[in-house]
């Protein structure tokens, strides 16, 4: 023999891989073993290519590539011997998978094993494919399954009643061929026929209303029958499971029965005592026993209303819930959530077991029970509720926080009694577990605490004595950093004291330090630290003694490499130090924000924009697409979601004064005049600045899908590079400058020209060309330039041509030109247009070879040149 | 319907892996990967069961082996655990106390059995003694052909002697 080919038995080569020390060594084998495969596959050895293909599957398992033996498979499956097809029909369903082509080849072979007169081998095919049959297999080999569904051997037949489940998921068209073949399959006494023929039947009534109709008809009578018999039948040692004769057909009875008594009062009447006696006779102590109760549980809730069952099923489930075993817990869980909905009460009953079970040792078990828990909450229960899931969250498993919290959340907003409450376990949750709590959470709680006036006091102290305790927490210091920013005169004047607290004494260092403190943690974020540097500002009014300390923190941030902070304090510096006259005004607290519209927004509802009105500022509802003769300019949101094109003059220098963005609408240069400083920048805590128009998706925003991550957010997620890109003005003025005019100039009219000023690009004494610019909004990068040629000298140029080459990081694209003939002496011109994509945006400029060919008087002129004196920022 | 069935030692390797429902190799890796970490890591007193993208994944430790099935939410955990059983049971009787090397160098064994015990995720038989039969029975055809394959190499060899 061949030492090469396939020499060592398949017990050898496990035994090989198994005494491997070392992945490389198994790696070795395998590949001396996959060689050999591959010799004998390519010399297309018969004797061994049954072991050949066992070893392919054992190696298969081990994770390694075997399609090389696929088709050995196939001319396994097509070998006339039982031993051969055996081997080759399991290769094919470990190594293939519906979806690939080879599967296609192999129908024939399918077809004829169906036919087959052994019946081990119609066995052998059946099993295959329904294990692996892909739409196309299902609509060949439909009628040979069917024809199998009554052949004699009940063996085959049961196969073949499984094979139809697959092939009416494939095809579910096909369903109503199978309908009689299936219902004579439950008038089988063999179980392994019924079994399946129940579960054929069950999946019939799924795919098809016509055979479920038709099952309702002909055959529940017989099913309570075959039913009962099962419940009561003697001892039979071939069926029994810990003394319950087959406990899966039981179980599958009942999931056909539910199936059947979904929405049909008689039907549902037919099985009423049947179920009453399964849930009353059957064994508990035993998981089989437990299972059928589970099921039969499942069947009653599904079924039309009795109430005598319902209350059945319902202590089954106490029972279950009281059990020691988890697994019975587990259940018990499951289904009374689906309980919930039919009698929340008897559910209520168990809320101290359920609650107990959210501090399961077992994370499946606390997953189910906080779910439960959640829908057992209302107005009643809320209190003593979120005390519990609060307690329980000081101690629970980091990883459990998460989910907890949120559902937490989720009941304090749902529930809340009061607002001082709301923001008691808010505060609670922050302290406890504020690195798992969801953006939109804390943003609902800053809109809560503006709304509530009298509680402001109170709510910046109760947080400045949560950061001493707990200032590892994020979104707790966010939250506390921006109340001590609006309300921090509150915090040292202990005005609105309640009579539950404890009054203490902050002086206008402690609350500077605090947020100092934030600012200068290893850990914080940009957004956390991007809000300090706002309440720093508001504070150096607030706090006239600190102001000075304050400005010297914002001026050592002025180097910080993050460019969104250095911006900020950039411009908070000149605030502080130049502009003291404005300040006070600038820096004003936040009007109210509107709950009704954050909450409608939340939803997912958004109102529709609300017209401003400048005498009435605290009724302007917060971050609301405004007309355009009102830009939003706010501190806060330094994210532009869509990336305007830059400020369309320096006129516009209001809008980009604090590193905002501009929307759209307002670079469009629509609107007349800039309102004074102040009212503009009434919004300071802004919900974005999306543009008026299409405010439905942007302001989207707040919906409570938490994972829409990619959207702007409430206070801003920053996003830094665009909001520079944005903020950064157009060629010669730089922000140092806008504030410097910031003073005097308040209204500037916003003309409606060009961005950029069209330049000569190329000029020679024969001709002239001329570049104008224009930007989509929506890609700054991207820069359409209309050239325009013009000649000079008294002769027609024909067949005029215009190249142009970019370097890399440029993209160019031409359009066709308007014509290739140039009328003499200027009488005319030829326009083209480029798109340049530049994508080193905002970093280098536009740079451009060019090269015009023309004949003029029948002899080629060539002309080149370069052009690099585009406008910056391009 | 039972998505597919894994057999996985404790130390994380595969024993025999059956998909009723199609996944592409890749997923079929990565899904080996995350549950074997999910399962392998709970502790021995918890439920049997694992809440995993949308599906349940049912299993049970014999021995050094975990036997884990995926089914749907609103299947019955409690018979998979029976169906684990059973499958367990039936390779029992088949090796005489089986063990996971019965199992290593017999993996085509168990595949059988598998298959007369679920087809396209459903349960095929409920009765042990069938399927114990059914096994014999195709067993006993392999070996005849074998025999009758021998007989015949004997009859060429001592021919061309």
């Amino acid at each position: 023999m061949n030492p090469f080919s396939s020499g060592t038995r398949l017990r050898d080569m496990i035994r090989a891989i198994r005494a491997c020390k070392t992945a490389a060594e198994e790696r070795a084998v395998i590949r001396k073993e996959c060689a050999a495969i591959r010799a004998a596959i390519s010399e297309d050895d018969q004797e061994y290519r049954h072991r050949n293909l066992a070893k392919l599957m054992f190696i298969h398992m081990l994770g390694y590539p075997t399609h090389f033996g696929q088709m050995e498979c196939l001319k396994l499956i097509a070998s006339p011997g039982f031993p051969e097809k055996r081997i080759g029909y399991l290769g094919l369903m470990l190594l293939l998978d519906e979806r690939q082509e080879v599967l296609m080849l192999v129908t024939n072979s399918i077809k004829q094993d169906l036919n087959h007169t052994n019946q081990y081998i119609v066995g052998l095919a059946l099993c295959a494919l329904g294990n692996i049959c892909s739409a196309e297999m299902a609509r060949d080999l439909a009628p040979e399954v069917e024809r199998l569904l009554q052949f004699r051997d009940p063996n085959v037949r049961k196969k073949a009643a499984l094979c139809t489940i697959r092939i009416i998921k494939k095809v579910p068209d096909l369903a109503e061929n199978f309908i009689t073949p299936a219902v004579a399959l439950l008038k089988e006494k063999h179980h392994g026929v019924l079994l399946t023929g129940v579960q054929l039947c069950t999946d019939l009534s799924k795919v098809s209303t016509e055979a479920l109709e038709y099952f309702k008809k002909k055959s529940i009578d017989g099913l309570v029958k075959v039913l009962r018999d099962l419940a009561n039948s003697p001892y039979s040692p071939e069926y029994d499971i810990s003394g319950i004769t087959d406990p899966f057909l039981h179980i599958r009875l009942l999931k056909f029965l539910r199936v059947l008594g979904q929405g049909d009062v008689d039907a549902s009447d037919t099985m009423n005592d049947i179920l009453a006696q399964v849930a009353t006779k059957t064994e508990a102590n035993k998981n089989a026993g437990n299972a059928i109760l589970y099921e039969c549980v499942a069947t009653i809730m599904s079924i039309e209303d009795n109430g005598g069952l319902r209350v059945l099923a319902v202590n089954i489930l106490g029972r279950f819930l009281s059990s020691r075993d988890n697994n019975i817990r587990y259940v018990a869980l499951n289904m009374l959530m689906k309980a919930i909905t039919l009698d929340s009460q008897a559910v209520q009953r168990h809320r101290a077991t359920i609650l107990e079970c959210v501090k399961d040792s077992d994370a499946s078990i606390r997953k189910r029970a906080l779910e439960l828990v959640y829908l057992l909450v209302n107005e009643n229960n809320v209190k003593s509720l979120t005390k519990e899931l609060i307690d329980y969250l000081e101690v629970s498993d980091q990883e459990f926080k998460g989910d907890l919290t949120a559902k937490i959340c989720s009941i304090v907003e749902k529930f809340s009694p009061e607002k001082r409450w709301y923001i008691d376990q808010m505060l609670k949750v922050l302290s406890e577990a504020g690195n798992c709590v969801k953006d939109d959470v804390w943003h609902a709680l800053i809109v809560v605490i503006t709304n509530a006036p009298n509680l402001h006091g109170y709510t910046v102290r109760s947080l400045y004595k949560a950061v001493q305790t707990a200032g590892e927490q994020e979104t707790l210091i966010r939250v506390a950093v921006w109340c001590i920013g609006e309300y921090g005169d509150l915090l040292i004047s202990n005005a609105g004291v309640l009579d539950v607290e404890n009054p203490i004494t902050v002086t206008e260092a402690d609350a500077v330090d605090v947020v100092e403190a934030a600012l200068g943690r290893y850990s914080s974020d940009l957004t956390t630290r991007a809000m300090c540097l706002i309440a720093l500002l508001k504070l150096s009014s607030r706090f006239p003694s600190c102001s000075k300390r304050i400005n010297d923190i914002v001026r050592h941030h002025k180097g910080s490499f993050v460019l969104e902070l250095q911006q900020r304090a950039i411009e908070f510096n000149s605030i502080i130090e130049k502009h003291q006259k404005i300040r006070s005004a600038l820096v004003e607290r936040m009007p109210v924000l509107d709950e009704a519209t954050f909450s409608g927004r939340r939803a997912g509802s958004v109102p529709a924009a609300v017209s401003t009105s400048q005498g009435d500022p605290p009724k302007i509802p917060n971050g609301v697409a405004k007309p355009t003769s009102a830009p939003l300019v706010d501190l806060l949101d330094l994210s532009s979601d869509d990336i305007a094109a830059p400020a369309s003059s320096g006129g516009d220098f209001l809008q980009d004064l604090l590193g905002v963005d501009v929307s759209p609408v307002s670079s469009q240069g629509t609107n007349q005049t800039q309102k004074s400083g102040t009212d503009v920048l009434l919004d300071l805590l802004s919900i974005g600045t999306p543009p008026a128009q299409s405010s439905s998706s942007a302001l989207d925003i707040l919906s409570s899908s938490q994972d829409n991550k990619s959207s702007v957010d409430v206070l801003g997620k920053l996003a830094p590079s665009p909001s520079a890109q944005a903020s950064t003005p157009v060629g010669n003025s730089s922000v140092m400058d806008l504030l410097g005019g910031f003073g005097t100039s308040q209204s500037v009219p916003v003309t409606n020209g060009p961005a950029f000023p069209a330049i000569v690009a190329f000029e020679s004494s024969s001709l002239k060309v001329t570049f104008s610019f224009s930007k989509e909004p929506a890609s700054p990068q991207t820069t359409l330039i209309e050239a325009q040629f013009m000649n000079k000298s008294p002769d027609v140029y024909s067949n005029f041509i215009f190249q142009a080459a970019v370097p890399k990081f440029l993209q160019l694209h031409l359009d066709p030109a308007s014509s290739n003939t140039l009328p003499a002496s200027g009488n005319g011109s030829i326009s083209q247009k480029l798109r340049v994509s530049n994508s080193q945006h905002g970093k280098k400029s536009l740079v451009m070879r060019v090269r015009i060919n023309y004949k003029v008087n029948d002899k080629d002129v060539l002309e080149e040149g370069q052009i690099s004196n585009f406008p910056r920022d391009l | 319907m039972i998505h597919f069935v894994l057999l996985i030692s404790r130390q994380g390797k595969v024993r025999l892996t059956k998909w009723y429902s199609p996944y592409t190799q890749k997923e079929r890796t990565k899904v080996i990967r995350e549950l074997s970490g999910l399962i392998l890591n709970r502790g021995p007193k918890l439920c049997n069961f694992v809440e995993w993208r949308g599906y349940k994944v049912v299993y049970k430790r014999y021995a050094s082996l975990y036997f884990c099935m995926c089914i749907d939410q609103d299947d019955n955990e409690l018979e998979i655990l029976e169906i684990i059983h059973h499958f367990v049971e039936i390779l029992d009787r088949y090796f005489g106390s089986v063990c996971e090397l019965d199992l290593i160098f017999n993996f085509h064994k168990a595949y059988y059995i598998l298959d007369e015990l679920l087809i396209a995720g459903e349960l095929q038989e409920s009765s042990k003694k069938t399927v114990a039969r059914l096994i014999a029975a195709q067993d006993s055809l392999v070996e005849a052909a074998k025999e009758q394959a021998s007989s015949i190499s004997n009859m060429i060899a001592q021919a061309t002697k």
